[in-house]
Parts: C-alpha cells; sequence; structure tokens
C-alpha cells in the first residue's frame, strides 16, 4: 500500500512540474497561435524578390492607416508622413516615417507593430521596417523612415480598411548603447 | 489487523491522542488536519467579510466617506484573494481531509506529514500576504487577477504577493495529490470507483484540476516576478511580450479554478439531497460523467473572461460556443438533484435547508452566466456589476452555502451532539433572505451601467447600493450565527446516533459518533447493497 | 383536496405576478440595458431581451418543478419515497432539450457578432487613448487631439470628506472638461489603445466596450442615429483612479461637427501660440491653480503633502524649491509613477502649473516659469 502511495504520488508531482513548465511553453504556444490567426496583429516578412513576385489586383483597392504612438518613456516625436493610403492588393507600396529626437541625450528606441483587423495581419507583409531593428537617434535628431509592405491579394473581401499602428518604446538597453555610443564617439574625436 | 500494521510507520501515536499544543503543530491525523483547515478557513472568511463590509460602507452612499480610492482597490483585491485561497478553497480540503478517508473506509490519509506540511503553509502564506498592508506602496490594489502593467505598479508588496501566490499553490498541489493517492490507494476492500460516494468523485476530479491548473498560476506570476526584477519581457511590449499574454496564462489556470471551488460543493449537496429525500441520488453515473465533463471543458472556455481583449472573430466564436457548451453537463446535474428530490419523502433539516439553496440560487447564477458566454452582450455586461453579481451568486449561496450544509451534516458526526436546529433554521433563513437582497440588486445596476471596481458612483445608483450595502451587513451579521452554532454543538447538545439522520447512508455514517482518532482500523467490506443505497 | 387546489391556485398566481413584476421592472431604464443608439446597440439589446426571456422561462419551469416537489414530495404530508434512480429516457431527453435551445441562441449571436467585427468602409477615424486616469482623442483624419478627464467641479466633489453633496452635481462622476465630438449619420471607425496600462474604453448607448492595450491597437465601429450626450465610463481597473476617468460623447449633426473641427483647429494654434510671449506672473498663478486642481490634486493632494509612501509631497520639496530645469524635466519626461505630462499639457499649463507650486504652502521658491522655458526644453 505505501509502495502504492508513493508511486501515485511521484506520478503526480512529475505531472504539476510539468504543468509548472505548460505555463511556460503557453509563450511560444501564444506566438505561433498569434503567427496563425493572426491574433495580436503582428505583421509577416517577406523577401523583396517574393513580394515582387506577386499578383496584383487592380480592380480592388483597399485603404491602410498609418497611426503613430510614443510610449511616455521616450523623449521623441513620431509622425506618419501621411495618416492614409489606397493600395491595390499585390502592389509594393511605401510609407513615410519622421521620428526626431527632442532630448540632449543619444537614445534607442525600438517600434513595435500592431494591425487591425487581426486577420488582416496575416496577409500583411513587409519587405522592409525601421521596426526590423532598434534605432538610434542622436540629440535633436529628425530622422525619415521607410515601411515597404505589400497586401496579400487573397486579402478576404470582407476586409477593406486596417490600420497599422507602430509605438516607439525606450529600448530596455537603452541607456547601456547610448552611454557606449557616446563614448566611442568621445573616443574618435578626441583621437581626431 | 495486517492492514494498520502497514501504516504503522505513518503514525507516531497509534492508540492514544497526542495532547496540548503538540498535538496540532505536529498533527498527521486527517480529523485534527481537517478541523485546522475548517477553523483556518472560518477566520478566513471574517477577515475576508470584514474587507466585504469596508466595501459596503464606502458604497453606502456617493462620494468618498471612509477610505481612499487606493485602499479601497486593495479592499476589492485582497478580499478575492483571501475568500478564494483563504476561506473556499481551505475548506473544501478540510471536508474532504474530515470525510474521505471515513467515506472509503481508510485508516487516515495516505501521506499524512505531507498533509500536515500542506496545511501550516497556509498560515505562513497568508502573513506575507496581509502583511503587505504595512508596507510602503500598500497592500495589492490591481485586483486578484493581477493584470500586468498595472500589477507592475505595487510598491514593496510585490513580492510578497508573488511569493504568497506561489505558497498557496504549492499547498493546495500537495493536498491534492494527498487527496489522489488516498483515494487511489486506500479504499476499502469492494469500494470500486463506481460504489464510491459523489463527494469524493467530485474530489478526485477537483483534485485533477488542482494539480493541472495551480502550477500554471504559479508560471504566470512567476513570469510576472522576473519581468518587474529580471529583465525579461514576457508581458511588456517593449521587449517584444504581450500584457495580453498574462490574460490568457492566467484565465487558463483561472477557469479550472472556478471549477475547483464549485466541485466540492456539487460534491456535498449530491450527499445530502438523497439523504433528506429519502431516495437513492438520481442517475449516479450520469453525474460522474457530467463532473468530468465540465471539468474537461473548463480547459477550453478560458478566454470567455476576456472577450473585450479583442481576438479574431474565429477565436470570440469558439470560446462562445464552448462556454455555452458547458451549460449542458451543468443542466445535468440540476436535473438530476431535482430528479432526486422528486417522488421522495422529503425532510427540511438545516443542511437540505442549504442544499436547496444552493440548487435554487447556483441555477440563479448558471442562468447570467449563461448570458455573459454570448459575446456580443457580453460586451456591454463585461466588467459591470452584472457580473459581480453573477460571481457572487455562484460563490456565495452556490459554494458556501454548500460548505455551509456540509457542515451542518457531517457537525454531529465530528463532535458527537446534534447542533441547535433552531438556530441553525434562523442562520438559514437570515442568510438566505440578505444575500439575495445583497446580489440580486447588483443585476440592475450593472445592466444599467456601474463599472465594478470604483470606489464611488454616479447619483443614479444610490437607492440600490444603500440596499445591497444594508444586505450584506445583515449577511454579515448572519455569519455570527454559525460560530455560535458550532462553539454550542463543540460543547455539548443532544447525542447524535452513529447514523446521525433517519435516511443517511455510507460508510462514515458506520462508525460511531464521534469516530475514533484513527478512523478504520480494520477495514470494512463494501457491497453492491452498501454502496448508493 | 380543497386545501391542494387552493395551494396550488396561489401558486400559479405568485408565479405570474412575479413574472410580470420582472417584465415591468426590467422595462424601466434604470434597472436593465440601454437600447442605446446605433444600430449595434439596437442588436445587443434585443439579444439580451431574447436570452432574458429564455432563461426566465427555463427558470419558472424548473423552479416550478423543484418547488412543486418541496411542497408535495415532504414526509411531514405523508409522502412515501419512490426508490427509482435513473432513467435513461429522462437523462437523455434533458441533454437534447437544453442543446437545441443553446443552438437556437447561438444562431443570433453568431450574426450579431460578425455584423460588429464589420470595422471598415468608415467615413472617418477616431483613435482613443488611455492614460492614467484620462483620455487622449486623436481625430485622424483633421489632426486634431485633445486630452479628457473628469470636470473639475467633479474632482472637487469627489475628494474624501471634500463636503460637497454628490446630489448637487447633474450627473456626478459623468462630466468631463474636453468632450469627444462626433457626428451622427457616419460611420466612424474607433481605434483603441493605451499609453501606461490597460483600460477599457465602453459608452453603453454605443453598445460595446472594448480595452485598451498598451503597445497594441483595436479596432471598433460605430454609427450614431441620434444627436445627444452620451456617457460612459473606463471599465478595466487601471488603478487609483480608475473609477474617475469617464467619458462624455457629444452627438450633433454633421454641420455642427464641421464648425466645431474648424473652431478645434483654431484653439490649438492659439495653445501653439501661448509659449510665444511673456505672461505675468498673476496669469500663471491663476491659470496654475486650475491646472492643479485638474491634473495634480488627486495623486498629491490639495495641501501638497502628497500621499505617504506613494506619492510624494509637494510642500517642501526639494525639487518644487530647486532649480527650475530640473522640475521641468521631471515633469516633462515622468519618473516612476509620476506620468509625463509632456503631451498631456501645453507650454503655458506646465509653467502656470510649476509656478503655482514653486508659490503655494510652505515652499520657498517664489519664482515664474514662463512657458517660453517650457517650450525650450521640450
Amino acid at each position: 500500500m505505501a509502495q502504492n502511495t508513493r508511486v501515485t504520488a511521484k506520478k503526480l508531482f512529475i505531472f504539476a512540474a510539468c504543468m509548472f513548465g505548460f505555463g511556460y511553453v503557453m509563450v511560444p504556444m501564444y506566438d505561433l497561435l498569434c503567427d496563425v490567426t493572426g491574433l495580436n496583429g503582428k505583421t509577416g516578412e517577406v523577401s523583396q524578390v517574393k513580394a515582387e513576385s506577386m499578383h496584383v489586383d487592380m480592380n480592388r483597392l483597399v485603404t491602410v492607416e498609418f497611426d503613430t504612438n510614443v510610449n511616455p518613456a521616450l523623449p521623441w516625436k513620431f509622425k506618419a508622413s501621411e495618416f492614409k493610403m489606397n493600395v491595390h492588393p499585390g502592389e509594393i507600396a511605401e510609407a513615410v516615417f519622421v521620428v526626431e529626437n527632442t532630448s540632449n541625450k543619444p537614445v534607442v528606441g525600438q517600434a513595435v507593430p500592431s494591425l487591425v483587423p487581426a486577420l488582416a495581419s496575416l496577409y500583411f507583409d513587409k519587405t522592409e521596417c525601421f521596426c526590423f531593428t532598434a534605432q538610434l537617434l542622436e540629440p535633436g535628431e529628425r530622422k525619415e523612415m521607410i515601411v515597404r509592405y505589400v497586401v496579400g491579394s487573397e486579402l478576404p473581401e470582407n476586409i477593406s480598411t486596417m490600420t497599422l499602428s507602430y509605438t516607439f518604446f525606450k529600448a530596455p538597453d537603452s541607456d547601456d548603447v547610448a552611454v557606449s555610443e557616446k563614448e566611442s564617439v568621445k573616443a574618435i574625436s578626441s583621437k581626431s | 489487523m495486517s492492514y494498520a500494521a502497514v501504516h504503522e510507520d505513518d503514525h507516531h501515536d497509534h492508540d492514544h491522542k497526542p495532547t496540548g499544543i503538540g498535538r496540532w503543530l505536529f498533527s498527521t491525523n486527517h480529523k485534527d488536519i481537517g478541523t485546522m483547515y475548517l477553523v483556518f478557513s472560518l477566520i478566513m472568511f471574517f477577515i475576508g467579510g470584514a474587507m466585504a463590509m469596508v466595501i459596503r460602507a464606502e458604497l453606502f452612499q456617493p462620494g468618498l466617506q471612509f477610505v481612499d480610492p487606493q485602499f479601497f482597490n486593495s479592499m476589492t483585491t485582497v478580499h478575492a484573494l483571501v475568500m478564494i485561497f483563504g476561506a473556499v478553497m481551505p475548506a473544501g480540503v478540510g471536508l474532504a481531509n474530515w470525510m474521505i478517508p471515513m467515506m472509503i473506509g481508510a485508516p487516515d490519509m495516505a501521506m499524512p506529514r505531507m498533509n500536515n506540511m500542506s496545511f501550516w503553509i497556509l498560515p505562513f502564506a497568508f502573513t506575507l500576504l496581509l502583511a503587505t498592508f504595512f508596507m510602503q506602496g500598500g497592500a495589492p490594489a490591481g485586483g486578484w487577477t493581477m493584470y500586468p502593467p498595472l500589477v507592475l505598479q505595487l510598491g514593496d508588496g510585490f513580492p510578497f504577493l508573488i511569493f504568497a501566490v506561489h505558497f498557496l499553490g504549492i499547498s493546495s498541489i500537495m493536498g491534492a495529490i494527498n487527496i489522489i493517492a488516498t483515494v487511489f490507494n486506500m479504499r476499502a476492500p469492494g469500494m470500486t470507483f463506481m460504489r464510491l460516494p459523489l463527494f469524493v468523485w467530485t474530489w478526485i476530479i477537483t483534485a485533477f484540476l488542482l494539480i493541472a491548473a495551480m502550477p500554471v498560476l504559479a508560471g504566470a506570476v512567476t513570469m510576472l516576478l522576473t519581468d518587474k526584477f529580471f529583465g525579461t519581457a514576457f508581458f511588456d511590449a517593449a521587449g517584444g511580450g504581450d500584457p495580453v499574454l498574462f490574460q490568457h496564462v492566467f484565465w487558463f489556470f483561472g477557469h479550472p479554478e472556478v471549477y475547483i471551488l464549485v466541485l466540492p460543493s456539487f460534491g456535498i449537496i449530491s450527499q445530502i439531497i438523497p439523504t433528506f429525500a429519502r431516495k437513492p441520488l438520481f442517475g449516479y453515473a450520469s453525474m460522474v460523467y457530467a463532473t468530468a465533463s465540465i471539468a474537461f471543458l473548463s480547459f477550453f472556455v478560458w478566454a470567455h473572461h476576456m472577450f473585450t481583449v479583442g481576438m479574431p472573430l474565429a477565436g470570440e466564436l469558439f470560446f462562445m460556443y464552448a462556454t455555452m457548451a458547458i451549460a449542458v453537463p451543468t443542466g445535468v446535474k440540476v436535473f438530476n438533484w431535482t430528479a432526486t428530490m422528486w417522488k421522495g419523502s422529503m425532510t427540511f433539516e438545516t443542511p437540505m435547508l442549504f442544499a436547496i439553496g444552493v440548487l435554487f440560487m447556483f441555477t440563479l447564477g448558471g442562468f447570467s452566466g449563461l448570458m455573459m458566454g454570448i459575446t456580443p452582450v457580453d460586451f456591454q455586461y463585461h466588467d459591470t456589476y452584472f457580473i459581480v453579481a453573477h460571481f457572487h451568486y455562484v460563490l456565495v449561496p452556490g459554494i458556501v452555502f454548500g460548505i455551509i450544509s456540509g457542515v451542518y451534516y457531517w457537525m454531529p458526526k465530528w463532535t458527537g451532539h446534534m447542533y441547535d436546529e433552531k438556530l441553525g433554521k434562523l442562520h438559514f433563513w437570515t442568510s438566505t433572505i440578505s444575500v439575495n437582497v445583497l446580489f440580486f440588486p447588483m443585476h440592475f445596476i450593472g445592466l444599467a451601467g456601474m463599472p465594478r471596481r470604483i470606489p464611488d458612483y454616479s447619483t443614479q445608483f444610490t437607492d440600490w447600493n444603500m440596499i445591497i450595502s444594508i444586505g450584506g451587513f445583515a449577511f454579515g451579521l448572519s455569519q455570527l450565527i454559525l460560530v455560535w452554532v458550532v462553539i454550542k454543538c463543540i460543547r455539548g447538545g443532544e447525542k447524535a446516533t452513529d447514523q446521525v439522520w433517519e435516511g443517511a447512508h455510507g460508510l462514515e455514517f458506520t462508525l460511531s459518533s464521534p469516530p475514533p482518532f484513527h478512523s478504520f482500523t480494520t477495514p470494512p467490506e463494501v457491497t453492491d447493497a452498501t454502496a448508493h443505497s | 383536496m380543497s386545501v391542494d387546489k387552493l395551494k396550488q391556485t396561489v401558486l400559479g398566481l405568485v408565479a405570474v405576478s412575479l413574472f410580470l413584476v420582472s417584465g415591468a421592472v426590467l422595462a424601466e431604464y434604470p434597472l436593465n440595458l440601454t437600447e442605446g443608439v446605433t444600430p449595434t446597440s439596437h442588436k445587443v439589446y434585443e439579444l439580451h431581451m431574447i436570452i432574458l426571456y429564455i432563461v426566465t422561462v427555463i427558470g419558472i419551469a424548473v423552479f416550478g418543478v423543484m418547488a412543486w416537489s418541496i411542497f408535495h414530495h415532504r414526509k411531514s404530508k405523508g409522502a412515501v419515497a419512490a426508490q427509482f434512480h435513473h432513467s435513461t429516457t429522462a437523462e437523455i431527453t434533458w441533454t437534447i432539450i437544453p442543446i437545441l435551445i443553446l443552438v437556437g441562441m447561438a444562431i443570433p449571436a453568431t450574426k450579431t457578432l460578425v455584423f460588429m467585427e464589420k470595422t471598415g468602409d468608415a467615413e472617418m477615424t477616431l483613435k482613443v487613448t488611455g492614460y492614467q486616469w484620462k483620455w487622449k482623442y486623436d481625430y485622424l483624419d483633421e489632426g486634431i487631439s485633445f486630452f479628457s478627464a473628469l470636470s473639475e467641479e467633479d474632482n472637487k466633489a469627489r475628494q474624501r470628506n471634500s463636503g460637497i453633496d454628490p446630489f448637487t452635481i447633474e450627473n456626478y462622476l459623468k462630466n468631463v472638461d474636453n468632450p469627444v465630438v462626433l457626428p451622427v449619420d457616419t460611420k466612424i471607425r474607433i481605434l483603441t489603445t493605451a499609453a501606461d496600462v490597460i483600460h477599457a474604453w465602453w459608452v453603453p448607448a454605443l453598445g460595446w466596450k472594448r480595452d485598451a492595450v498598451p503597445g497594441y491597437i483595436n479596432d471598433n465601429w460605430t454609427y450614431i442615429d441620434e444627436p445627444g450626450i452620451y456617457r460612459g465610463k473606463c471599465t478595466e481597473l487601471c488603478g487609483k483612479d480608475h473609477g474617475f476617468m469617464p467619458i462624455v460623447v457629444h452627438a450633433v449633426s454633421k454641420e455642427e461637427y464641421a464648425v466645431w473641427v474648424e473652431e478645434q483647429k483654431a484653439i490649438q494654434l492659439a495653445a501653439a501660440d501661448g509659449a510665444n510671449r511673456e505672461w505675468s506672473k498673476e496669469e500663471l498663478l491663476e491659470k496654475g491653480k486650475s491646472v492643479y486642481a485638474a491634473n495634480c490634486v488627486s495623486c498629491h493632494q490639495a495641501n501638497g503633502n502628497g500621499v505617504e509612501g506613494l506619492f510624494p509631497a509637494l510642500n517642501g520639496s526639494a525639487i518644487v524649491n530647486g532649480s527650475a530645469a530640473e522640475m521641468i524635466d521631471l515633469i516633462l519626461n515622468g519618473k516612476n509613477l509620476m506620468p509625463a505630462f509632456k503631451e498631456q499639457l501645453n507650454d503655458a499649463d506646465l509653467a502656470a502649473v510649476m509656478t503655482h507650486e514653486r508659490n503655494s504652502w510652505d515652499n520657498t521658491a517664489k519664482d515664474a516659469i514662463q512657458p517660453a522655458d517650457v517650450k525650450a526644453a521640450r
């Protein structure tokens, strides 16, 4: 009896430990689910070559809106130069955004995209985006940044408008990067 | 005799009760530990209840009279944590500890020392949680659901909250493992699974839910902890995370948790209704299958707690249909209980009154639950007093009444004395009337647009809030009757027979009242005739 | 026999009257969901009423059977217990019938949900951003942008023991300083997001609520039928003042809306001009007092002493009495729980509130900060 008890308890403890692990497995599972269903509006990435080979549907126009946000911790200004574009599905289009560092320190920002309706993000692919990498802006620097994207021609008929939203956050390691950048700049300037 | 001998090593004292404080501190006896769980639960019920009284006092009229908004938020947050993890769950484990060995014909729980540990973790965990009231930044105030990023704004109390949740999780998992190990390995000869009393069945299923769900909660709060202190970004959009992910992980635990709370109560009333209807439980097998399917489905409906967070259409439809599906096995249970009463020969002692209270008012909570499962209308109901009404109907007259009915039902067995029936009935009627005055009008103010978790409200809601508060105070006071009944019953009263109730069946009623310190030292023989009759 | 009949009649009467009372009671506004003023809210209201009636009928049936059994099958009336304990037919029946009812409910629910998801082809787009504890509205097509917070009057009354009777304020806790103005008969796309924690934007008359999640965006739509004022609340716990960030929607005719848009554009230009002139200290102090009451008082308190352990005191604070540059930097960019105000307030407001703080209570700085100083520091 006592032996059986130990075996049962052992099995159940292993099961509990696995369920703790499962909590963590939910993180990549969630990302996968988001990729498959478009759940949190993360957009895809394609190569330029593949994007160029897409069929362009000249009979259909869809509206893409651009929305910009800056997290309060980041001393930047961030705007889309045009709020709205009408594009044909399958056609490669380009949107221009302007960012400006209003502080007197170099700062690193990371843009996080979100697209609605969520379903549309399955058909929305970018060949080039400033959100692929963190961006460093020198004090007072103003920069134009580009998103090159294509809306797949398989986009369901009932979707006619989508909004691509970016939020610029201060990169978690911004202070380190900015400091080392400053030091390297100093080192260069002292050398020359 | 050999049966008991095997268990010699698990008991340091076999024939004599240990005495003094050591009896409780180092107890490995299922009855003593069960008693401690129940007493702890009762204390927590009053601590959580006191917080509810602060909430209702502040909401008695518009304007802020007694507390600041931050403290009000701490009250709603800690009230929920204390009631769920401190009052309801330990009460369920306490009843399981007391009754399961007696119901399956075992001498004690399978792992008595672990049993002791899983209880003594609880007071420790709640000390951590309640100590946050005296810390810089105050007690948790971001809701018991601990959604980031809000919960990360908590001050010094934050790690204490996380570790308290960890300890509560460990305690429940150990308790659950013990219960499963006991039922799987220590049943008396002839006690097959399909002869187990329904209370034991609901507890096995609850225990599996606990082992599956609590570690997921532990994982989720660990992620919060590392997000705050160790630079991970599970839930921080800036680092590529998603705050909504926490809600998915949390509710993956949270929905099964709802059934962890309610299933033992279902089990209790499934024991009580046949006893006082003097008629066997209707549809025993379908009750077991319905309970199991409710538990299974509970892992696929979590997102109905977060319909408004923004999901693709397909997701919202899936979770709506899955939620509606749960109504089917739940309905089967309600119909089976009704059929058990049908053509019975009923008497209405206090346990039966409370059980009938569960039957009516849990069903009422089920109706509002079904309404909220319909996604498009949930966009209106979500986070208003309508949901507050719903889950309190399920939790208080649905679950707390179930626990109380179990206490009245088995108290003569535990103490050897009958409780005071007049006071018991008074307790039932004051509780039932006040609980409806307290929670029913919440449906109205919720539909009319009062959001939950607010310390102050627009003047149009004043009248109902006053009525609700009066109901709340009356309900709180009514519970003092329970304390009086319990104390009186422990101290003396009419001698209870072994069977206690005329219609009672089951192994626990073959033991003396009060039962011997070690329940069944010689395992009883169970046949079809002695099981569910 | 006659006693039984009497009992049955009484029971029947009770059941019928309960039903009637609940019907009559629910028809009145303060007890039931609003019908609202959009196609969505009408559909949601109808669905709500259908489901309510279905569960009421099921409830009467189930509770009726229970009550019947409780009254008739009692030992005191000499009832003898039958010993049946299962019936496959009955069990299958009460599995199948609920399934059919549920399917009947799921069909209209699915239709309504599909209708609510059609967020495209809107004529204009409004972005709603939740902040602790106010809303920001961006009219993306027009370039108009402003914050909307609890009105000053309500904010004073809702302080603990303020001495102001809430009943003297019309629509207590549902008034804002800057309402959001929307045209009727227009399909409006509404985007929700947040700057700090999760909020939820809910105006019952529009028929839905939606979370505002930092870093993510949600899309919704509305089409308002009737001009009017519609009030709502934040419905996701977002911290201390969650209960004090209402929403007020003014729905106006398309013509009035066009006029309003032009006015707003002019106001925003004028506000930008405020930074370009020298302000007198009296002017700053007067403006600063009301900015403080609207934006600072709930944390730092009217007496400037804050809340111990949560919100630092401004009275006697080293920063408030220290260098102007440091104070400007803190108020613009925030720190820990202190939000960054650079987006929320303009240069003149910020200069005014800092001047107010440096001259109030026991503070000794007593100087004036000019809007131009703030502008230079941005």
